[in-house]
């Protein structure tokens, strides 16, 4: 008797390395690992990606996927990611980064990859705690949250108040996306799921910086069960952080973010200046010859070779 | 033979770097190596490279990273205070076992100090630039020429090496001009099947990266790590003798300081002192095994520098007892004298008299 078809309902994406993650239990970054990988897997660029982890709890993401990695230094992820991109235009770069690495100590990496328009895409967790070096005030800890380092809650009066990722950048002309999500349920996760897709199809379109801020929990740092964590951060940190989206250009009708950039600076006369001589050298360049220019300094590279056992 | 062209110091390198095939430059403005960013500004776009100007020398030398990682040619330039800020960066290259190019048109510090020519980050290249157990190769050029030929040749051995490689100049190197002829363009370049360039589906992937959690992991690459620089000591020491054969009194001097301490020693001789000229071109690997040999018939040795003596202690290690070792030197960007240097040595040679 034939046997029942079998249906493959769920499996391991490729891009995710069969290997054990150092997350702890309960934790959000093993959801969100999985979406990145889902993603790459399902517009098929895990040949094409380059990916740069932080330091934080997933400083290993480089032993997680099946894509080449980077391990950046503190904070630097964007600064690294732009490296390889300006080496690699036609490739797709992402950078991970935790609220310490993304909005403390890499505040400035973060705001000018985003003002440059650096085509990159960035996952930033948003979970307000430093997770790995055992839970001390983040740029995001909430005020009166209690931490390791603000063991009578936050105290606003000198410790400030915590940054909001999503609108402090929404300012800037290079960013083409920015939105905020959370993976508290099903719902939710395919919610995220749909960001992340679309800031790595914005990538691969060229239409600009894309940010996706994860509001995620800590339940280890935070003390709480992990339903008690979703608890708590629906409670306490969706309000300060709404979900949302905070800048999608394409939605807004442009083409891409240059070309919301340049609407937004219409009366300034010299931002809208002809420029003959850039004109000239992009003229010179086109974005394929480029790339190529850019590659022929590195000879076999983007050769890959024929029968790889891949 | 090529043409020559006057240039300045900081042209010669940028213009050099180009022709070696570094086509990514990512720097932050700083005086004295302003010319150096500027040329790439202008040169690079009409050469389909990319010049950065980042938001920190922190950036900066992490978009170095990046990129080497990705396979290219790559290089940042900064002074003194600038590269204190890329001390991190370095250390993450170095520990990633990533080849680049460092440039330090160094001023007088410490702090924000001076915008004046000196060599007071000799101890922080040759010793501590970054944390944790490495070095990298430091090349100190004397002319416009030289910064010229390392720039070219720094790509090459930080390639053969994977090692970071720094050229440190000065305000004075750097601002003078003199005539120099530049090396052809690279047509070919060494393939990096280490590099991040995405797989293609075609190779298992490639990882940057200096994370070792296991301890004897860490121990085992740095391991690794020091037997290349084994080699480097073996095979890349350079240095620049004059009239060392027969010297009693050896001057040891590197870069802008040694352009002066040549003068002094043409001078002495003229007065008939045995005196000679032991030039560092690699400050590191040290060039001890030249200076060494000297040491079976030099009497004294003079370190003249543009500091506090910093290299004095290297010549220190390589005399090792064997002959007095003396220093001169002006700092915070004074630059010392032929006459200066000249007095020195006499004052040296009438101890050896006694």
């Amino acid at each position: 008797m034939a046997q029942a078809e079998e249906k493959l309902v769920y499996e391991r994406p490729h891009s995710l390395a069969p290997v054990v993650t150092n997350y702890c239990p309960g934790c959000t970054h093993g959801i969100v690992n999985r979406l990145v990988a889902e993603v790459i897997d399902e517009l098929g660029i895990e040949g094409d990606t380059i990916g740069v982890s932080p330091v934080g709890c997933s400083v290993m993401m480089y032993n997680f996927y099946n894509c080449d990695f980077l391990e950046a230094a503190h904070g630097r992820a964007p600064a690294v990611a732009t490296g390889v991109k300006r080496v690699h235009p036609d490739k797709v770069v992402f950078a991970y980064q935790g609220d310490g690495d993304l909005a403390s100590i890499g505040m400035a990496e973060t705001v000018h990859a985003a003002t440059r328009g650096e085509k990159i895409t960035i996952i930033f967790i948003n979970n307000a705690i430093y997770g790995m070096t055992g839970g001390q005030m983040a740029p995001t800890s909430l005020p009166n949250q209690v931490t390791q380092t603000s063991p009578y809650g936050r105290d606003v009066t000198t410790a400030g108040y915590p940054v909001r990722v999503c609108e402090l950048l929404s300012s800037l002309d290079g960013v083409a996306y920015l939105e905020r999500v959370c993976v508290d349920s099903p719902k939710n996760i395919r919610k995220a799921k749909k960001a992340i897709k679309k800031a790595f199809q914005n990538q691969v379109d060229g239409i600009g910086y894309s940010l996706v801020e994860v509001v995620s929990t800590c339940p280890t740092n935070w003390g709480m069960t992990p339903t008690d964590a979703f608890e708590w951060m629906r409670e306490n940190m969706l309000p300060y952080y709404p979900l949302g989206v905070y800048r999608d250009v394409v939605a807004e009708g442009y083409a891409n973010a240059a070309e919301a950039a340049a609407a937004r600076a219409a009366a300034c006369p010299i931002a809208m200046a002809e420029n003959p001589q850039l004109d000239e050298i992009h003229a010179a360049l086109p974005s394929k010859a480029k790339v190529e220019a850019a590659q022929a300094a590195v000879p076999g590279l983007n050769t890959p070779k024929e029968g790889g056992d891949r | 033979m090529a043409e020559k062209v006057l240039m300045k110091g900081n042209e010669a390198i940028a213009e050099s770097a180009i022709r070696a095939g570094c086509r990514f430059f990512f720097g932050y403005p700083i005086t004295p190596q302003t010319e150096l960013a500027a040329y790439m500004a202008k040169r690079m776009p009409k050469e389909g490279g990319t010049y950065l100007q980042a938001e920190s020398e922190v950036a900066a030398i992490n978009m170095v990273y990046g990129a080497s990682a990705a396979g290219a040619r790559v290089m940042t330039s900064s002074s003194s205070p600038g590269v204190s800020l890329k001390s991190e960066g370095v250390s993450y290259i170095a520990g990633a076992d990533l080849p680049c190019l460092i440039i330090n048109i160094e001023r007088g510090g410490p702090g924000l100090g001076s915008i004046q020519p000196s060599q007071s980050d000799y101890w922080q290249a040759t010793r501590a630039l970054g944390h944790g157990d490495f070095q990298m190769v430091v090349y100190a050029p004397s002319t416009v020429q030289e910064m010229a030929d390392l720039a070219y040749s720094a790509f090459d051995i930080a390639d053969k090496y994977r090692t970071p490689v720094m050229i440190l100049g000065d305000g004075m190197l750097g601002q003078m001009m003199e005539p120099v002829e530049l090396p052809e363009r690279r047509t070919e370049l060494p393939e990096k099947p280490w590099a991040t360039t995405g797989h293609g589906n075609a190779r298992p992937k490639n990882v940057a990266n200096s994370l070792y959690l296991v301890a004897e992991e860490l121990e085992r690459t740095n391991f690794e790590r020091f037997e290349r620089y084994a080699q480097i000591k073996a095979t890349e020491q350079m240095c620049e003798q004059v009239d060392c054969d027969d010297a009693d009194i050896i001057v040891v001097a590197f870069g802008a300081s040694s352009r002066i301490a040549r003068t002094a020693v043409r001078y002495a001789r003229e007065e008939g002192i045995k005196v000679g000229l032991f030039r560092p071109i690699t400050l590191w690997p040290f060039p001890a095994d030249a200076l060494s040999a000297t040491c079976d018939h030099a009497k004294a040795f003079l370190s003249v520098e543009m500091n506090m003596g910093q290299m004095v202690d290297d010549v220190r290690l390589v005399v090792n007892g064997r002959a007095p070792v003396d220093f001169y030197g002006r700092t915070g960007g004074v630059i010392p004298t032929p006459a200066e240097v000249l007095d020195k040595i006499r004052q040296i040679n009438e101890g050896l008299g006694e």
